[in-house]
């Protein structure tokens, strides 16, 4: 489903990603961790476009996502995207957050995506909110928002970068929640997150990341329970000791 | 001490009101076809054509540069003789104090106007940039309903403060000779003998217009933080 080879990106002379390669098949769960600065962000936006590579492959249900000539609006439009720090639009209400790109890019009429937007609030639990700011609302909620405006789009895979990192520890688990019922609904995900209980949970590969490269790219198990590298030792004794 | 006749005041009201109706609108026109001109200006300036960024920096800096009195007789005088040239007729095309009013201070306004819409747009974080585009929305999309709109809202009161120097700055006018409010007040005070009154009167009523407007911003300044 989507295909990374060989990317490799600069800022400056500074490499952030050194030649990385993996893929993740139809429904698949895959988490991507690794200390802070090791280039895991920028990986997943790579992957929709929004950070572009300088060497290297990218593609997308077939469709190429790197290169000249690639119409990257539509191919993000089929992507889901979930950020650190929500990103919802403050000017609009809730259901106008989840209307418009169905408005203006599906070109669906506004009692259609209403209603489809609707739908997934309810879903996310959060229906009653549909005409509030997202000021109004509490950090996790509005991160169940924005996973449910990337979800009205119908898309055939979701990235979430590090969508738990912003919130109050008390918040994190209604967002998990959330994107443990997609994961259970068979969605692609591609996650980079430091929750390794949801990696646990619901991962069928990590991948490990340091220094702009992929150390370990292994099933979940494998990883957890025999990591191979040193790095990733550390990693896990560091973020597993409490 | 003087001796005020407030009836001149009254004899002249007629004129005044019209005076007036006149700044009023100036102003009003100046300022919608300045914001909508300067958000024109503010997007060239940050669009990624070299020409398109060249012009409106250019524009900008120049209209910044020059005092306005300058800029409306080169309007009154030059660009009739620029016509001509460009026209080939027999004499200068006269465009009239009304509409060399009116063109000069849209023209000027908008260099004005672009710098405050062009900080506002810079200051919309990337990450609502982002959001936008990883939703498909195009980048002109982007800008016209995600990053314009926050832009517009939380330069508001900024936009007003400018407003304010733009309903103050309408009285240069008097160089055209124009019966705007500033204008009428100064024909009937040198006709009646009356400036103090007169004078005292005008100033009394473009104070109370500015404070209000004033208090206004203070208040959206208050609120837009609020929600910002």
């Amino acid at each position: 489903m989507i295909q990374m080879k060989n990317l490799s990106k600069w800022y400056g002379d500074f490499q952030v990603l050194k030649d990385c390669t993996t893929q993740l098949s139809r429904g698949e769960v895959m988490v991507v961790c690794g200390p802070s600065g090791s280039g895991k962000s920028t990986l997943i936006k790579c992957v929709n476009g929004l950070e572009p590579v300088q060497e290297g492959q990218i593609s997308i249900d077939g469709q190429p996502v790197t290169g000249r000539g690639v119409d990257l609006p539509k191919l993000r439009a089929r992507v889901g995207m979930v950020f650190q720090h929500f990103e919802l639009f403050p000017h609009l209400t809730i259901v106008e957050n989840l209307n418009l790109a169905q408005i203006k890019v599906l070109k669906r009429d506004v009692t259609t995506a209403t209603s489809k937007s609707t739908a997934l609030l309810e879903r996310v639990g959060l229906k009653a909110h549909a005409h509030k700011y997202p000021i109004q609302l509490s950090g996790g909620q509005q991160q169940r928002v924005a996973i449910a405006r990337a979800l009205a789009m119908d898309p055939i895979a979701m990235l979430f970068d590090e969508p738990t990192s912003a919130l109050d520890p008390e918040m994190v688990n209604e967002v998990l929640d959330v994107m443990v019922e997609l994961a259970g609904e068979g969605m692609t995900m591609m996650c980079v997150t430091h929750e390794m209980g949801f990696a646990r949970k619901v991962a069928d590969r990590i991948v490990f990341m340091d220094g702009g490269e992929i150390i370990e790219d292994v099933k979940s198990e494998e990883f957890f329970s025999a990591p191979r590298s040193d790095r990733a030792r550390s990693f896990l004794s560091k973020i597993l000791q409490h | 001490m003087f001796d005020l006749d407030p009836s001149v005041i009254v004899r002249a009201m007629p004129a005044l009101w019209n005076g007036l109706k006149f700044t009023l609108l100036l102003t009003l026109v100046a300022m919608s076809v300045g914001i909508v001109v300067g958000t024109l200006l503010a997007l060239m300036r940050l669009s990624g054509n070299r020409v398109m960024r060249g012009f409106a920096l250019g524009y900008v800096t120049v209209m910044r540069s020059i005092p306005l009195v300058l800029v409306i007789f080169w309007f009154y005088f030059l660009m009739p003789l620029l016509l001509q040239m460009t026209f080939h007729t027999e004499r200068p095309v006269q465009i009239g104090p009304v509409m060399t009013a009116f063109v000069t201070f849209c023209m000027f306004e908008a260099a004005y106007y672009s710098e405050i819409i062009r900080g506002g747009i810079q200051s919309i974080s990337g990450g609502q940039k982002q959001a936008a585009q990883a939703l498909g929305l195009r980048p002109s999309q982007a800008m016209l309903y995600v990053i314009l709109p926050q832009a517009l809202r939380r330069m508001l009161p900024l936009l007003l403060t400018q407003t304010i120097i733009l309903f103050q700055d309408t009285s240069l006018v008097y160089v055209l000779s124009i019966a705007d409010f500033t204008g009428a007040a100064s024909k009937f005070a040198q006709r009646d003998g009356r400036l103090v009154e007169l004078y005292l009167f005008v100033a009394l009523v473009y104070l109370v217009i500015c404070y209000l407007l004033s208090r206004l911003s203070k208040r959206l300044k208050r609120s837009t933080e609020r929600t910002a």
